[in-house]
C-alpha cells in the first residue's frame, strides 16, 4: 500500500512539473530552430533590416516590428480608456444587479475564437474603413492607400479583443480598493466623481496597469484576427490606413508554403515574438505581485 | 461643478455601452447571416471543391478528434499538478517556480504553440501534420486554465472533510481520491469545458500542427481541418461567403453554449460555498 502510494506522489510531481518542463521544451526548440538565422545575420541586422524578402533570401525584420508595434499601439490607444471607463462604470455606477450581467457578457466577449473576430473585421470593418474613413483621408492625400486591410481595422478589432482582460482586472482592483477611503473621501465633502478619479483610480493603479500590460501582451501575441485584416505587407507603415504585417501574422502565414531556409527565418522571428512576450508576461506578473503587497 | 459631473457619468456611460453594443453587434450580425445557412446538409455532407460546395462534416469530425485527444490528455494532467500544489506541497521556493511558469505558459501566444508543435510533434518526433500533434499541442495549451480551474475548487475544500476521512484510517491519496476529487467534480468540469471551448476556437497553433486536409481522418497520424482552421482558410480564399458564414455562425453558437455552461456549473458551485 505504502510503496504504490510512493509512486503515485512521483506521478504527481511529474505533472505538476509538466507546465514547466513544457515552457522549458518550447524555449529550446524555438531558439534551437532559429538562432542560427539571428546568428548568421547579426542581431542588429536581423532586428533593424527594412527589408523582408523571403524570395530573395533577405531577413530583416524591422517592417513586423513596426507592423506589429502600431497595431499594439493603436489597439491601447482605443482600448485603455474604454476599458477602464467600463471597469469604472460596473463597479462605481451600474447597480450590482446589472453589472453581473454586464460582465458575463463581457466573459462572452472574450471567449470568442480570435479567428472569428477576424471574420468579422474583414467583413464589416474593412469594407466600412474603405467606404467611410478612405474618402475622408484622400481630401488630404490623394496617395493613400485605398483598400481598408490596416493598421486601423487592426487596432479597432484587437481593442475589442484585448477589452475583456482590461475591463476584469481593472474591476478586481477598483472592486478592492477598501470602502474606508471612498467614505473618507466623500465624508471629506468630496462629490463621486472627485472620489473616483482622486481616491479610487490611483488606489486601484497597479492593478490597473497589470491589465494593460497583459493586453498588451495578448494584443501582441494576437495571430488570426490581424492575420485578416491588416493586409499583410511587409513594409514600414507611414499612416494608419496603410497595410502592415504583423510578426505573428507573417508566421502563421508564410509557415505553410516556405522551404527550409525560409522556416528558419520564421521561427527567429519566434524568437524575437517570444523574449517580447516573456518580458511583458514577467513585468505583469511582478506588478501584479508588487499590487498582493502593498494591499496586505 | 454640476456639468463636470454629467459630462464625466456621460463619458463613462457612452464607453460602457459602446462595449456592449460591439458584442451585441458582432454575435448578432454574424448569426443573422450564418444561421439562415446551417442546416441538416451542411452538417451533415462532405465538404467538396475545398469547402465551397458541400457541407463541414469532416471538419467536424476533426475538430471533435484535435480536441479530444487535447483534453483527454491534459485533464489527468491538470488535476495532478492542482492536487499537488493543494495537497502535497508546501509553499516554498519550488512550488513558487511551478507557479511561475504555469502563469508563463499561459500567457504564450498561439503562433509560438503553433510553431513549437511543428518543431516538435510535428517534426523531431516525426508524427507528422495529424490529430496527435495537435491535439497534444493543445494539451499543453489549455493545461494552465485546467490547473487554475481544479486548484480553486480544491481549495474550497474544508479542512476538516481531509482530517475526518484521514482519521478514520483513510490514507492520504483515499482522502484524495474518495473524498476531496469528488467534492470538486464542477470546478474541474468547468476547467474542462473551458478548456475545449479554447481548444475549438484555436486556430494558429491548430494549423500548423494538424495541417489541412479535409478528409475525413481514420487514425490518430492523419492531417484533418479544424473548424477555425476552415473558417481561417474560408475567409482568406473568399471561396464562398454563404458557407464562411454557416461556418462562423456555428462556431459561434458552440462557444456561446460551452462557456454558458462552464458560468452555469462555477455558479452553482459558488453556491455551495455561500458566496
Amino acid at each position: 500500500m505504502k510503496k504504490y502510494e510512493k509512486v503515485i506522489e512521483k506521478l504527481i510531481l511529474i505533472s505538476a512539473m509538466i507546465a514547466t518542463i513544457s515552457v522549458a521544451l518550447i524555449t529550446v526548440f524555438i531558439f534551437q530552430s532559429g538562432i542560427s538565422v539571428i546568428a548568421d545575420y547579426g542581431v542588429i541586422n536581423f532586428i533593424f533590416g527594412t527589408e523582408w524578402s523571403p524570395g530573395s533570401g533577405i531577413y530583416g525584420i524591422f517592417p513586423l516590428i513596426a507592423g506589429t508595434l502600431s497595431v499594439t499601439l493603436g489597439s491601447l490607444i482605443i482600448g485603455i480608456p474604454t476599458g477602464i471607463a467600463c471597469a469604472i462604470f460596473l463597479s462605481e455606477i451600474l447597480p450590482k444587479k446589472f453589472s453581473k450581467y454586464f460582465k458575463s457578457a463581457i466573459e462572452l466577449l472574450a471567449g470568442i475564437p480570435s479567428v472569428v473576430y477576424g471574420f468579422f473585421g474583414l467583413v464589416v470593418l474593412v469594407p466600412a474603413i474603405r467606404t467611410y474613413i478612405v474618402p475622408i483621408f484622400q481630401k488630404f492625400n490623394p496617395n493613400v492607400a485605398p483598400t481598408g486591410f490596416s493598421i486601423l481595422a487592426g487596432a479597432i478589432i484587437l481593442a475589442i479583443m484585448i477589452l475583456p482582460t482590461i475591463v476584469s482586472i481593472s474591476e478586481n482592483a477598483i472592486a478592492a480598493v477598501p470602502i474606508e477611503y471612498k467614505e473618507a473621501s466623500l465624508a471629506l465633502g468630496a462629490n463621486k466623481r472627485e472620489t473616483i478619479l482622486k481616491i479610487i483610480i490611483p488606489a486601484a493603479k497597479s492593478g490597473i496597469i497589470s491589465s494593460i500590460i497583459l493586453g498588451m501582451g495578448r494584443a501582441i501575441g494576437e495571430t488570426m484576427a490581424v492575420l485578416l485584416i491588416t493586409g499583410n505587407m511587409a513594409k514600414v507603415p507611414s499612416s494608419i490606413l496603410d497595410p502592415v504585417a504583423t510578426l505573428t501574422g507573417t508566421i502563421a502565414m508564410e509557415m505553410s508554403y516556405a522551404p527550409p531556409s525560409h522556416q528558419k527565418a520564421l521561427f527567429a522571428v519566434g524568437i524575437v515574438l517570444f523574449v517580447i512576450i516573456m518580458l511583458l508576461n514577467v513585468i505583469a506578473q511582478l506588478s501584479v505581485k508588487g499590487l498582493g503587497g502593498k494591499r496586505n | 461643478m454640476k456639468i463636470k459631473n454629467i459630462i464625466f457619468y456621460a463619458i463613462l456611460g457612452i464607453l460602457a455601452l459602446l462595449t456592449l453594443a460591439t458584442l451585441i453587434l458582432i454575435v448578432g450580425y454574424l448569426l443573422i447571416n450564418g444561421l439562415p445557412h446551417i442546416n441538416m446538409e451542411f452538417l451533415t455532407q462532405d465538404p467538396k471543391m475545398m469547402g465551397k460546395e458541400g457541407g463541414i462534416f469532416t471538419i467536424i469530425v476533426g475538430t471533435i478528434y484535435v480536441t479530444l485527444v487535447a483534453i483527454i490528455i491534459s485533464t489527468p494532467i491538470g488535476i495532478a499538478a492542482a492536487v499537488y500544489y493543494t495537497e502535497y506541497a508546501k509553499e516554498g521556493i519550488i512550488v513558487q517556480i511551478i507557479r511561475f511558469f504555469t502563469e508563463i505558459l499561459a500567457g504564450i501566444p498561439s503562433v509560438i504553440f503553433g510553431l513549437f508543435g511543428f518543431a516538435f510533434f510535428v517534426v523531431f518526433l516525426g508524427m507528422g501534420w495529424s490529430v496527435i500533434s495537435g491535439g497534444l499541442t493543445l494539451a499543453i495549451m489549455i493545461l494552465p486554465t485546467l490547473i487554475r480551474a481544479t486548484e480553486e475548487s480544491l481549495k474550497t475544500v474544508p479542512m476538516s472533510y481531509r482530517e475526518g476521512s484521514l482519521s478514520l484510517g483513510a490514507t492520504k491519496w483515499q482522502t484524495i481520491v474518495k473524498v476531496i476529487i469528488p467534492c470538486c467534480k464542477n470546478g474541474i468540469l468547468t476547467g474542462m469545458i473551458l478548456g475545449i471551448g479554447r481548444a475549438i476556437g484555436e486556430t494558429a497553433a491548430v494549423m500548423l500542427t494538424v495541417g489541412g486536409a479535409l478528409k475525413l481522418p481514420t487514425s490518430l497520424f492523419d492531417s484533418t481541418r479544424t473548424m477555425s482552421v476552415h473558417l481561417y482558410m474560408l475567409s482568406s480564399e473568399g471561396l464562398s461567403q454563404e458557407k464562411t458564414f454557416a461556418t462562423g455562425a456555428l462556431l459561434i453558437i458552440i462557444v456561446l453554449i460551452i462557456n454558458t455552461t462552464a458560468n452555469f456549473i462555477s455558479s452553482r458551485l459558488g453556491g455551495n460555498n455561500g458566496n
